[in-house]
């Protein structure tokens, strides 16, 4: 069973991945371009010469940009089956649809939502090189401090709810998880490498491309993975 | 019966039996692990560290990387 829910999860993965390339294509890669003549504009003001490319454009945007995300699609997939084959029956909620719904949702603002409150997405150009170490340190640090709150909360919430029932439990479970990381978003560094004269509006667009991107990646693994478990005989056994 | 208030998220006594973790845990760690090494080839190799020497694999997944938000240099 975990081996079918961890293969079905890398499946419907590969799904997200490619609708991700798809919406990344459309929407993203204009701001990725934008940033990147920014960049050499730059780099030609201060008279230093361009970077040599090592990998061209037209790879950068194509293979290289769907290998990348069909893999993370993948991957994060994979370990959403896991989490899913944990969960079930563990978490009480009858239908695996709304199960699958309900573990998407709170990966995706455990894992997407809170770490691009603090450290968003940043398209090329910005970001000293520097400080690369310490960003993806803090970076990492953070969306697993999001994740052991989100964990955290959902069991306190669990634990409320004979008290103070679902709405009022669930209520502040979510609270709890907001408390929790206000505090460690206060207490990690904070980085502001924008260069001077940086576009706005394409550092909006870039960072809200991001956001569209991850929300059509873990809205496709939840509700694609819940229709699918739904429709499992398997399960529909396990119930009768 | 506060159960009942819970709306269309159905909070059900009954159920199917849950996966005993004897089971889950050698797919949840090698299949973890293996997720992980691919979502750090795709988030993070040859940025802050570098399993592999050069930048091909950084400028390969370039553009991936920067949308999926991770630092990218």
């Amino acid at each position: 069973m975990t081996r079918t829910l961890l293969v079905r999860g890398m499946l419907v993965g590969i799904v997200a991945g490619l609708l991700v390339f798809a919406l990344a294509r459309c929407i993203g890669e204009p701001q990725v371009e934008r940033a990147i003549a920014f960049e050499t504009g730059m780099d030609r003001a201060e008279g230093k010469a361009a970077e040599p490319e090592m990998v061209s454009r037209k790879i950068q945007r194509g293979f290289g940009l769907l290998t990348g995300t069909v893999v993370y699609g993948a991957a994060i997939g994979g370990i959403f089956g896991i989490v899913f084959a944990f969960a079930r029956g563990r978490i009480r909620i009858a239908s695996p649809r709304a199960l699958a719904a309900l573990l998407a949702s709170m990966a995706f603002v455990a894992i997407v939502l809170v770490p691009a409150l603090k450290y968003p997405a940043n398209p090329p150009s910005v970001g000293n090189p520097d400080t690369i170490g310490i960003r993806t340190a803090a970076y990492f640090l953070l969306m697993a401090f999001s994740i052991a709150a989100m964990v955290i909360s959902f069991q306190v919430g669990h634990r409320l709810r004979s008290h103070f029932g679902a709405w009022n439990a669930s209520l502040l479970s979510a609270l709890l998880f907001v408390v929790i990381m206000g505090a460690v978003c206060h207490f990690l560094p904070e980085f502001d490498e924008v260069p001077a004269g940086f576009p706005v509006t394409l550092m909006w667009r870039f960072r809200v491309a991001s956001l569209e991107m991850q929300t059509v990646l873990w809205a496709t693994l939840g509700f694609l993975f819940g229709w699918l478990a739904e429709r499992d005989s398997a399960w529909t056994q396990l119930r009768n | 019966m506060p159960q009942s208030a819970a709306g269309s998220i159905a909070i059900e006594p009954i159920f199917v039996p849950a996966i005993p973790v004897r089971e889950l845990l050698p797919w949840a760690i090698f299949g973890g692990l293996l997720m992980l090494l691919a979502i750090y080839f795709v988030g993070a190799e040859q940025g802050a560290t570098a399993l592999i020497h050069g930048r091909g694999v950084h400028e390969f997944v370039h553009d991936g990387r920067h949308l999926l938000g991770f630092p990218c240099h």
